[in-house]
């Protein structure tokens, strides 16, 4: 869909590239398209409206249809095709800079001579996080999603189509930086991970509830900077059982490394 | 702003309904929303508009029904109304609490006109 205007034209400001791919897409919807404001000539039969008492008939037709049914039916078929190639995957949410990329690569770094790893990268502009993570030598596509404030198991679709990765692997997907929008949307991932940093305040799981509900695990980051700042560890990780009580808490620096045997053991099991 | 994607699968799904039911127009459409399902009401409200634009729910009256969050502890089994995820149970304090009604994201029904 166009998030621009709601319209059926199909969103063209998603684009899915490997870094170094020519832009060959349009990245900018093309609104060339007619909005017919002042009248309706698009022949959904007007003529006949439910006023129309001698030819119409009215019929209520019970549903009970869920609303996000595409995207959960795509996102089983992605978990389908990840389970029977024994892809772990794990969807990455946070808020934006949060130190998703950072673990990434650290982690990247620790894990990827043992288990082949892949990443797909969302974010609504840019290359910039795919490119970092090509750096460190492992395959990664980067979703653009444009206007879109959240991965969807189509988009998922279509970059694991592009990444083909192996079977025995291990899949990080790096939702777009927002604490709201993509806690509603299945991926098709194994484990649902939420990061959040000690330079955010300890009540983000309060603050952003629907998120830490949704979530499987949570990674506490940039422990390091504890020293410097108020932020109240215990405080917060009450908040997080509060909001959700099964979920595991890692606490951790990616860029110190500290606590991070814990995380990699933590993935490593996920894979066995 | 998820409510546009939600507002759009409403959409989709009643477009797809109304097709296979021959209907010529849809007057009508009800939904059941909970209160703990992650929709911000007042910005459905501000993406309704745009999503329907064009389609087949463009003349439609909208019902939504609002269901209330209830969850049941599971330390002492009380149930009880849910606001927010971080509630404690009202009665031992416990937050082992799971969610029994509120999460739901549904279209109900759609009235279709049919010739």
């Amino acid at each position: 869909m166009c998030s621009t205007c709601g319209c059926n034209q199909p969103d063209e400001a998603v684009t899915i590239k490997v870094p170094g791919e020519m832009d060959t897409e349009k990245s900018i919807h093309s609104h060339d398209h007619q909005h017919d404001h002042d009248h309706h000539h698009h022949g959904e039969g007007h003529d006949h409206t439910h006023h129309d008492h001698d030819h119409s008939h009215n019929h209520v037709i019970e549903l009970e249809r869920d609303i996000l049914q595409k995207n959960d039916l795509l996102a089983e078929r992605n978990r389908g095709y990840l389970e029977a190639k024994n892809i772990a995957t794990l969807n990455m949410m946070s808020s934006p800079g949060s130190g998703k990329t950072t673990l990434l690569e650290e982690t990247i770094r620790k894990i990827d001579k043992d288990i082949p790893t892949y990443v797909i990268e969302g974010d609504q502009q840019t290359m910039n996080d795919a490119n970092r993570i090509a750096s460190t030598g492992v395959k990664v596509v980067q979703v653009n999603t444009g206007k879109g404030c959240h991965l969807d198991s189509d988009m998922v679709h279509k970059a694991i189509s592009k990444l083909e990765p192996e079977d025995n692997s291990l899949l990080f997907i790096e939702n777009v930086g927002n604490l709201v929008c993509p806690s509603l949307f299945d991926l098709g991932e194994d484990k649902r991970v939420v990061i959040m940093s000690v330079t955010e305040g300890e009540d983000k799981p309060i603050k952003y509830p629907h998120m830490f509900q949704s979530a499987d695990i949570c990674v506490i980051n940039k422990i390091d900077l504890l020293p410097y700042l108020k932020f109240d560890l215990e405080q917060a990780k009450e908040y997080v059982r509060q909001v959700n009580h099964h979920m595991e808490i890692i606490e951790l620096s990616a860029q110190t490394g500290e606590g991070m045997d814990v995380w990699i053991a933590w993935l490593k099991k996920l894979v066995s | 702003m998820h409510e546009l994607s939600i507002a759009y699968s409403i959409v989709e799904i009643a477009g797809e309904e109304a097709r296979k039911a021959e209907a010529i127009s849809v007057s009508g459409i009800e939904l059941d929303i909970g209160l703990l399902a992650g929709v911000e009401f007042d910005a459905f409200d501000f993406a309704w508009p745009e999503a329907i634009k064009n389609t087949v729910l463009e003349n439609a009256d909208r019902k939504i029904n609002k269901i209330p969050g209830k969850a049941k502890c599971g330390r002492c089994g009380h149930v009880f109304d849910m606001q927010d995820y971080f509630e404690l149970c009202p009665q031992c304090g416990a937050y082992e609490n799971e969610v029994i009604s509120g999460k739901e994201l549904k279209i109900r029904s759609i009235d279709i006109t049919k010739i």
